[in-house]
């Protein structure tokens, strides 16, 4: 009886889902069906050719889910859904319309496998299916994957929306792709020829692939159009890596900067060889992570303001941190550079180990806002936005500390008390709280580079480390005292090695830059910009 | 003046026999006690990997002494930290050994401590299980390697990448941290590929120095290699900490995993922790173990390890699960030799199989290194890694790679008569040399 029943509900639940559905639509429903059945990668493969050779544009929903790895089999009945996954449950949509059609939880899913061949699959079908897709961004993604990947077949789809483009870039797109394809069917040599010229004229990476591609699959007259091609856009590419390099180097003279513009303070204006600077970077990089975790649990819709709210607060804190060094330890070593050292030293090991028992050792995880992610490009050059922050943030610093050195009174107070610490103290000026004061900004200071530095390096107790060397590096070079200085030899440094990098390597191209600092400060041992006048012979 | 040297007098004495005290009772404890020796560095660089094997190395040792201890003795953890400082591991190395008299120690990370703490393991005779994979080319009697050898962890995965599932890979890029395990790693790689038949134009070699933060120049030369028309893959055993930079750029920088995939020697679960993983779905890592692995030997060890660090959010990795089939192997191996006598351990050792957490058994080679599965995992939004292929067997640690002419005639067996870790087939003889 029980068993009766079953079968007729079945067969009625049969009859609902075909009866309503257009023949078409149950055919596609009939082809994701085989995802239930697909066992391995392949089998897999040979479903998404069939869907995508179905032409129709509703795929695009189970394909992007498939893709992104959010398609799923339910364990009971096999039937397919493009699921959202939240905390334990997977709400379940319709692979095709998109409608809801309740949760299941994780366990009774079994989320249908991916690999990057697959993905690759995927996102071809998809470039065909999704050419006249309304959001230009789409369609200029469909024309980016064609071009990659040309096959004749694509020719006619393309002349078609080429034919119905009315954005004038999308379709200069679209006739590059097409071009690209043409280049890999059977059509007159005169077409291929004007094909080659129209992928040279694009001048990217992308175009030199492809036509190397052609290159060696060719001869004649069309090999010579794409070795003479491949050799003008080649020399063009010549040119921006040059100005590529020049970029490098100035975002890695911007992140010098930020490592050592606190320094620049603590021991070019104080003298005091801060060897625990580096931590107080990794203290503000921590207070970025504390912050992000805040804003994660209780406001996720401040996420993209987390570093603005960041940056008060690692000042702060490193700020109050310099503040109980100086006072607790390193005024009673004025005078004992290698004292400060030795206790400085030390205060980096306790710092390092405080945060690494509190945090834990393993590395933290900083989010980028989205504004920090990502790339533009200029030209032929892929300038990642987290870098041109940086390095404008790198610029701000500087020029917030330069008005506070030269415009206001506190820091005409702390030069004075640099400059001459016995007549500072007679003129009334507090020479002990200057000092304190002054280690405080250029701890804090320090703080707020980690905030920036958190976005491009580990948020782990170790971070300080790797910038303690290269900052003591540019405040030596650039001239001890001289915040100028210190800003010339930030970017020169990185300049030089970002452009001895492509042809020494690495490893050899620090090596070689650090001789050149030994050799120039054997040559001036007081840096680029030497400070003159009395202090300096004190 | 003299008052005070007195009361210094008066407390030093106490101290004296306060630590004589505490001497006799450590001596005294010592008696019902197995000393397990742990060495991992809990400070300084190395931190960030080997706390966590401490952590697990006292979570085992726990779990023991639950089920009744080895041999109707509990066994008790002494834990020194060496600072990752490479000199350091030798001296607390000694330090174990000779004062804490323990059974064998569980430890180190880089080759580089390993090779620092060899001579005093063959000199005291003590067991040191390393738990991390290696660039091979060594074979001590002392030491059992329970990491990857080359041939467990590159060679298949580089396979995989040639393979038209990996998307039949041409061209090669070569990226590492310049130390020895990546440069030995890309030698026998790079041999290999040779072999295979890719020519030395489509390999592209680069190192850059530890804890690299920089890899804006690495990243676009990578993209300019990538854009010869062939398929692109880079292989990259770039250590640690300089792995977040360098991911963070590639996927600045747009490279997707579909278009040139990363394949990483050294990324395991704990270091995708500090990421951000979602630009970098689909890029690769090859390994023995994922916390993903859907088996209940592995879903119980996991729930294990949460509740014994008290954070649901910790991960577990590959050299963890590699503590854990050691430290079994081990105690099975004591249980075999009924002492825990370190002669008798070792020969006890070559045979001994114990279960893995992918749903199989490892065994106990006579090269002292183990039978492992290998599996290829890509990077999931989660951090988690999805396995994509596994090896249909286990595969047998090759010490001495076949791939280099120096070490392809050697080989190891320190089973009785022959008792060589570098026999030379081509020679007859005991003595052969490595590439280090």
């Amino acid at each position: 009886m029980l068993l009766l029943r079953a079968i007729g509900l079945m067969l009625l639940l049969m009859m609902a889902s075909l009866l309503p559905s257009k023949a078409a639509e149950a055919e596609l429903r009939a082809t994701i069906a085989k995802f239930a059945a697909a066992t391995g990668f392949s089998a897999t493969e040979t479903v998404v050719r069939e869907l995508a050779a179905s032409g129709d544009p509703s795929v695009e929903r189970p394909l992007s889910a498939l893709a992104d790895g959010n398609l799923y089999i339910r364990k009971a009945d096999s039937a397919i859904f493009v699921g959202k996954e939240s905390s334990d449950n997977v709400e379940l949509l319709d692979p095709l319309s998109g409608e809801k059609s309740g949760e299941a939880a994780k366990a009774d899913l079994t989320k249908i496998k991916v690999n990057n061949t697959l993905r690759r699959v995927i996102r071809d079908a998809l470039g065909t299916l999704t050419l006249r897709a309304k959001d230009p961004a789409v369609r200029i993604a469909a024309a980016d994957t064609m071009f990659k990947t040309p096959d004749a077949a694509n020719i006619e789809p393309l002349d078609a929306a080429i034919a119905a483009e009315t954005d004038a870039n999308v379709k200069a797109l679209f006739e590059q792709a097409r071009a690209a394809s043409v280049l890999v069917s059977d059509k007159p040599e005169a077409d291929k020829l004007a094909a080659i010229a129209l992928i040279g004229a694009r001048g990217d990476r992308d175009a030199v692939s492809l036509l190397t591609s052609v290159e060696a699959g060719s001869q004649g007259a069309v090999k010579d159009a794409a070795t003479a091609a491949i050799a003008s856009i080649n020399s063009t590419l010549a040119l921006w890596d040059a100005g590529q390099n020049i970029w490098y180097g100035i975002s890695l003279g911007s992140v010098l900067l930020l490592a050592a513009i606190g320094l620049a303070i603590t021991f070019g204006v104080m003298g005091v060889i801060n060897m625990a600077h580096g931590e107080m970077v990794m203290l503000g990089a921590y207070t970025t992570f504390v912050v992000q975790q805040v804003i994660r649990t209780s406001f996720p819709g401040l996420f993209d303001w987390s570093l603005v709210i960041a940056l008060p607060l690692a000042f702060l804190v490193a700020a109050l941190v310099g503040l109980a060094i100086e006072r607790g330890i390193i005024r009673f070593l004025y005078g004992g550079p290698l004292e400060t050292l030795l206790a400085t030293w030390g205060v980096s090991l306790v710092l390092q180990q405080a945060v690494r028992s509190i945090f834990g050792p393993t590395n933290q995880e900083v989010g980028n806002p989205s504004w920090m992610s990502g790339s533009f490009d200029v030209g032929q050059l892929a300038i990642t936005w987290n870098r041109l922050w940086i390095l404008v943030f790198a610029l701000t610093v500087f020029g917030v500390l330069l008005y506070v050195m030269k415009r206001t009174p506190w820091g005409l107070q702390m030069r004075a008390v640099t400059a001459n610490r016995r007549m500072a103290a007679s003129m009334g000026i507090r020479t002990p709280w200057v000092d304190a004061l002054t280690f405080a900004l250029g701890s804090g200071i320090a703080g707020i580079a980690g905030v920036a530095l958190s976005q491009i390096d580990n948020v782990s107790p170790n971070l300080g480390r790797g910038y303690i060397i290269d900052s003591f590096m540019v405040v030596v070079f650039g001239g001890v005292g001289n915040l100028w200085g210190t800003l010339v030899g930030a970017f020169s440094l990185g300049i030089v090695n970002k452009f001895l990098e492509p042809y020494a390597g690495a490893v050899l191209g620090k090596i070689v830059v650090l001789v050149l600092i030994i050799l120039f400060i054997q040559k001036r041992p007081r840096g680029l910009f030497a400070l003159k006048g009395r202090a300096v012979e004190a | 003046m003299r008052g005070n040297f007195a009361k210094i007098t008066k407390i030093l004495s106490a101290g004296v026999v306060a630590v004589g005290l505490l001497a006799s009772a450590s001596a005294k404890a010592a008696e019902d006690t197995i000393k397990v020796g742990i060495l991992h560095s809990l400070s300084g660089t190395m931190a960030i990997s080997e706390t966590t094997l401490k952590d697990a190395m006292l979570m085992l040792i726990e779990e023991q002494n639950a089920k009744g201890g080895l041999l109707g003795k509990k066994l008790e953890a002494v834990v020194v930290d060496p600072a990752s400082n490479w000199p350091l591991f030798a001296e607390k190395a000694r330090e174990l050994i000779s004062k804490d008299k323990v059974a064998a120690v569980f430890g180190c990370w880089t080759s580089v401590s390993r090779k620092s703490v060899l001579p005093v393991f063959s000199e005291l005779n003590n067991i040191l299980f390393y738990p991390v994979q290696y660039e091979g080319e060594e074979s001590e009697r002392n030491v059992f390697y329970t990491g990857a050898a080359p041939n467990q962890q590159a060679i298949p995965a580089v396979d995989y990448l040639m393979s038209a599932d990996g998307g039949s890979v041409k061209r090669w890029v070569l990226e590492g941290t310049d130390y020895v395990y990546p440069r030995t790693t890309n030698k026998i790689l790079e041999a290999y590929l040779k072999a295979k038949g890719v020519a030395a134009e489509d390999i592209m070699v680069n190192y850059t120095p530890f804890g690299f933060a920089d890899w804006q120049t690495e990243v676009s030369a990578i993209k300019k290699f990538g854009s010869a028309g062939k398929k692109t893959a880079v292989v990259s055993t770039v250590n640690g900490d300089a792995n977040v930079p360098f991911y963070k750029e590639l996927g600045n920088q747009g490279i997707k995993a579909e278009d040139i995939p990363v394949m990483a020697f050294s990324v395991g679960e704990e270091e995708l922790a500090g990421l951000d993983t979602a630009p970098l779905v689909g890029h690769l890592a090859a390994w023995n173990y994922f916390e993903s692995v859907d088996t209940p030997e592995n879903k119980k060890f996991i729930a294990d390890w949460h509740k014994f660090i008290k954070n649901d959010k910790r991960t577990t990795n590959d050299p963890m699960e590699a503590h854990y089939i050691g430290f079994n192997m081990w105690v099975k191996a004591v249980e075999k030799a009924g002492t825990t006598d370190p002669d008798k351990v070792i020969d006890a050792m070559v045979g001994v199989s114990v279960p893995n957490l992918t749903g199989g058994y490892s065994t106990m080679m006579p090269n002292h290194h183990i039978t492992k599965p290998v599996l290829i995992g890509e990077i999931q939004a989660d951090g988690q890694f999805e396995t994509v292929s596994q090896t249909p067997g286990l595969v047998m640690g090759d010490e001495w790679s076949d791939y280099l002419p120096d070490s392809k005639d050697l080989i190891s067996d320190w089973r009785a008569p022959l008792s060589c870790g570098n026999f030379n087939v081509a020679t007859g003889k005991c003595g052969g040399k490595g590439t280090n």
